[in-house]
């Protein structure tokens, strides 16, 4: 048995490279041994991304993309007519939300132990790119079930295309496929959201996983473990992927979906943040409701969006101000000038920056989600101008550090 | 470090939750309702198809569903809810025809399958409370909850005659609430009992499949909660040699 198993892997080998992409990408990929609790995320992310996909694929099956049809067949067919299907939906619902728990998380990996920093300028890009398709993903999903807040924060958010001097109209007009958001839009949203950024999302998540394993993972400490290798080549400080960071990600997977399971089966609406209160009424383009709010992922940008004075009646510095706090992130390896990757073995009023700036993420996340008033905006403001001077002032204060001494080889603290 | 960030994080929650006080909002009732009491429901959906029904629409409620769930024969169901006389498989729909409402209300009444959840449970309990005697109103009432609403105070006759308590802010009246001043066929402790039973249905209605997702909510835990004891095994015994 066991020789005919190996005639047929060598059959296979001959002409596809099987064995080599598994010991490449699993089996003799050597990742650090000290990876803590916030290495668990990228792998929950091809967890959610793989819920999304498979959840979509039956919601697809019952969605119909017509104004006219679209929240029946979200709330009545698939949320009561469907076997199942409202547990297939709020898998998808709660799945978007748990997407960008669990990116914003993974990204504030990358953030604190400098994951960033060469060799792995290309891995931050394309998790970049990631998190823009993942936006778009998640915009173009949000209308989909044709509620009021579908339609209220679609048009917001298509407003601000129009914002753009000069041919915002007529981009408005071309992003929509008519003057006023309707069944072109619904349906070529339909059409990226299943299709066309998935599409782009896992091409892209491919590239973020080749170009890390090109290089190899960076560790809490930011130690390169490829300068420590033992007689056969193989990292001391690495052990392989699979089976250590295998059997270790299924208990990282299984903690994830018992929060996932409580969300689906206790609160799926998560009090109004996963599934908005307004969008169980259906869209109604003549009456706009008394508070629109996108949902809390997209609040922190949303909010910058607001805190920036518009010009002139036009809100395109803050639509500019928007892409910049997105723009900015692809610029991190090189605005920090630290050689040293982790923040473990950087100034602590570093660590304190780093703090603030969570704390001014989360304030502006909150605020996003609220009708402005002077003392919200004011707060806006000052969260908003620190967001981008955390960033833009970095290669000034990162050059003043004084860093301690980073070990040669990794810690198991 | 870490106690930093405690700290950082702990500052965040504070401020948070002083704006979330400071932001206020209006003031609702709690409802009491519970959606696994099938004698509520019953009787919840009785008062539904009696008085809202009338007007109002259900649109993706089907009656046989309804059966199945609050635990009414096809006989139960057909006698005393289908006033319409509809499939037994149909969905809810209004005795007063669209066209009709629209002239005698001015607008065709909100379908009402989800108001419990746009609306929430709390809002609806005390909508249907707020009703207060307005001579000024078409309909003669008006609503502490939705100032000025279109929709006539259907449960006047059992909750009897109420007034506004009126408030002096600044020199603003404000309506704060209503107070009974003659009572109606019903004790104010029926009715809020009828009520409650009428929300506990629209809840219901909202989510058909609450009280199951909760109950299959828990077995889904506890077996996550196995399988967390295995995959931690897992991993303690594969990483015993990494030091």
């Amino acid at each position: 048995m066991g020789q005919r198993v190996n005639d047929l892997m060598g059959w296979v080998d001959a002409r596809f490279p099987l064995t080599k992409m598994w010991e490449e990408h699993l089996s003799k990929y050597y990742a650090p041994k000290n990876f803590n609790f916030w290495y668990f995320f990228g792998s929950l992310a091809i967890m959610v991304l793989v819920i999304q996909v498979l959840s979509g694929i039956f919601l697809a099956m019952f969605y119909k993309p017509d104004t006219a049809l679209a929240f029946q067949s979200v709330e009545m067919n698939i949320m009561r007519d469907v076997e199942w299907g409202w547990l297939i939906r709020y898998f998808h619902s709660t799945g978007a939300s748990a997407f960008f728990i669990v990116v914003y998380l993974h990204m504030f990996r990358g953030l604190i132990y400098g994951s960033y920093k060469k060799p792995r300028e290309l891995v931050w890009i394309f998790g970049v790119l990631i998190f823009l398709a993942l936006m778009a993903e998640g915009f173009m999903g949000y209308l989909l079930p044709w509620g009021q807040m579908s339609f209220w924060g679609a048009q917001v958010i298509i407003n601000l295309v129009s914002a753009i001097p000069f041919v915002g109209e007529d981009l408005g007009i071309w992003v929509r496929g008519d003057f006023v958001i309707g069944d072109a839009t619904l349906n070529r949203f339909f059409s990226l959201h299943i299709i066309a950024i998935p599409l782009i999302l896992i091409g892209l998540i491919v590239a973020h996983i080749i170009a890390l394993h090109e290089v190899g993972s960076n560790n809490p400490d930011g130690v390169e473990i490829k300068k420590n290798k033992d007689e056969n080549g193989i990292p001391k400080d690495g052990i392989p992927f699979h089976p250590y960071y295998s059997v270790k990600d299924i208990v990282g997977v299984v903690v994830f979906l018992m929060f996932f399971a409580g969300v689906i089966f206790f609160i799926p609406e998560m009090f109004g943040y996963f599934l908005e209160h307004a969008n169980f009424e259906p869209a109604n383009p003549l009456k706009t409701p008394e508070h629109i709010a996108p949902v809390w992922y997209f609040t922190p940008y949303y909010s910058i969006l607001r805190a920036v004075p518009s010009i002139a009646g036009s809100a395109f510095p803050g639509v500019i101000a928007m892409g910049a706090a997105i723009v900015v992130l692809f610029f991190l390896p090189w605005l920090d000038r630290n050689p040293v990757k982790s923040i473990r073995y950087r100034a602590d009023w570093y660590k304190i920056l780093v703090a603030i700036f969570v704390v001014a993420f989360i304030v502006l996340g909150y605020l996003g989600t609220k009708a402005p008033t002077d003392m919200r905006t004011l707060v806006a403001q000052i969260c908003t101008i620190y967001y981008f001077a955390f960033f833009l002032l970095m290669p000034f204060y990162t050059k003043m550090e004084k860093n301690k001494p980073v070990p040669e080889r990794v810690t198991m603290k | 470090m870490k106690k930093t960030i405690l700290i950082l994080l702990t500052l965040v929650a504070m401020t948070s939750t002083g704006l979330v006080l400071a932001s206020g909002g209006e003031h609702l009732e709690k409802a009491s309702i519970n959606v696994d009491d099938k004698a509520s429901l019953q009787r919840g959906v009785k008062v539904f198809t009696d008085y809202c029904l009338s007007c109002h629409s259900a649109k993706y409620v089907r009656f046989n569903r309804v059966a199945t769930d609050l635990g009414m024969t096809e006989e139960q169901v057909m006698g005393n809810l289908n006033h319409l006389g509809t499939k037994f498989g149909s969905t809810m729909t209004a005795v007063m025809t669209p066209e009709y409402a629209k002239q005698a209300f001015g607008a065709v009444p909100p379908d009402l399958s989800l108001v419990a959840r746009s609306r929430g449970v709390d809002w609806l309990y005390s909508y249907l409370k707020g009703f207060y005697t307005d001579p000024s109103k078409t309909t003669g009432h008006n609503n502490t909850v939705f100032k000025d609403v279109g929709m006539p105070n259907i449960f006047w006759k059992q909750e009897g005659v109420k007034k506004p308590i009126i408030e002096d802010h600044d020199g603003e009246k404000v309506v704060a609430g209503a107070e009974l001043v003659e009572q109606g066929t019903m004790t104010p402790e029926e009715f809020d009992a009828m009520i409650n039973d009428l929300v506990a249905y629209m809840s219901y209605m909202g989510e058909p499949n609450q009280s199951y997702r909760k109950s299959l909510g828990v077995y889904v835990l506890i077996f996550l909660a196995v399988l967390f004891g295995f995959a931690y095994a897992m991993k303690k015994d594969y990483w015993k040699d990494v030091h």
